[in-house]
């Protein structure tokens, strides 16, 4: 059902100096803290990693629960928030597809689909035979969803010795880190656009809209690229 | 604070939002072919949003960050990016450093 070997080569990719790991052990231990201040007990905290599994929706959620927002209020937030997964997931299960692969295992495994194991997957499918692609994918999904869940559970254990020049140390390393992968994968002038128009009109169009500024800027400026880097792009 | 009930109703409805996108991004790649065009525009539009997340995540951060100062974050961004740059495109000393660099200048 699913290729063992191959699947041990996608957990494999969270060791070594460009696993993912790491960064993704420090924010989810900033978010388990985050969650018990916020008064979630334990299984709720884990439950939140284990479901939601994805970093800016959790926060969304914790902060919006601070100031008693609506189900709904919260439901349109972690949507447009997380709105990114929806091109991410495009961008990259076409990679993976083979025709003697079944549907369920695409359909569940999109769960794994994050900033961390995108960009891992991104840089490491073109090495795996077309056919166990998709088991490459669950086995580095499965170690950062893992990763994420344990950390959680540390975070939220360890929350009352974590002082607050510690949690706001723990909370950058994940922003630094996508930012390098991302400079990494700068290869070809549509990537090069589309990251640094991103990262200057995000904040810009945040100041107009809050909620819908990553979707327009990702719009825009991923189309910009796209026109621009047309011919040259890969 | 919130009580039991809302927040795991909460963690219920933050779930099926996030799930939403990863199952029709699962959906719409069905019928995307990797030499098409919509290919290469949805690579670009996954990469920018990834980054405007990114950009604002440091500019005006959510949660506890938002407590240190934007020019520490930028100062602390840049070094570990030069460091990245300069050490073969190694993560691990950068994303450390990052750590330990930002708790010691908002602590000072």
């Amino acid at each position: 059902m699913i290729n063992p070997k191959v699947f041990v080569k996608g957990l494999k990719s969270n060791l070594g100096v460009r696993s993912p790991t790491i960064s993704l052990g420090a924010c989810f231990i900033a978010l388990g803290a985050l969650l018990k201040d916020a008064g979630f007990n334990l299984q709720q905290s884990v439950a939140s990693s284990f479901f939601t599994y994805a970093l800016p929706g959790q926060l969304v959620m914790a902060e919006s629960l601070l100031i008693s927002a609506s189900l709904l209020n919260i439901f349109i937030a972690v949507w447009l928030v997380n709105f990114r997964l929806y091109p991410m997931t495009v961008s990259l299960f076409p990679l993976l597809k083979h025709k003697s692969q079944p549907k369920w295992k695409y359909y569940l495994s999109s769960h794994f689909l994050a900033v961390s194991s995108w960009l891992v997957a991104k840089e490491g499918y073109k090495k795996i035979d077309k056919k166990y692609r998709i088991d490459f994918w669950i086995g580095i999904g499965i170690g950062t969803w893992t990763t994420a869940v344990s950390m959680t559970v540390v975070g939220y254990l360890l929350a009352d010795y974590l002082s607050k020049d510690v949690m706001i140390g723990l909370a950058i390393v994940n922003p630094v880190y996508f930012f390098c992968m991302m400079i990494g994968a700068m290869k070809n002038i549509n990537v090069s656009i589309a990251v640094i128009g991103g990262t200057i009109l995000g904040p810009i169009i945040f100041l107009y809209s809050t909620e819908w500024a990553i979707l327009y800027a990702g719009l825009i400026a991923g189309t910009v690229a796209f026109l621009f880097g047309g011919k040259n792009g890969k | 604070m919130a009580s039991s009930q809302i927040i795991i109703l909460a963690i219920v409805v933050t779930s099926l939002a996030t799930f939403i996108s990863r199952f029709m991004g699962a959906l719409t790649s069905e019928k995307v072919s990797v030499k098409s065009k919509v290919f290469q525009w949805f690579n670009c539009v996954a990469y920018s949003t990834l980054a405007a997340l990114l950009g604002r995540m440091i500019i005006f951060p959510a949660g506890v960050l938002a407590d240190s100062s934007l020019i520490i974050r930028i100062v602390v961004l840049f070094i570990c990016i030069v460091i990245f740059l300069n050490s073969k495109k190694n993560l691990v000393i950068p994303t450390i450093l990052s750590a330990v660099l930002l708790s010691f200048f908002n602590s000072i």
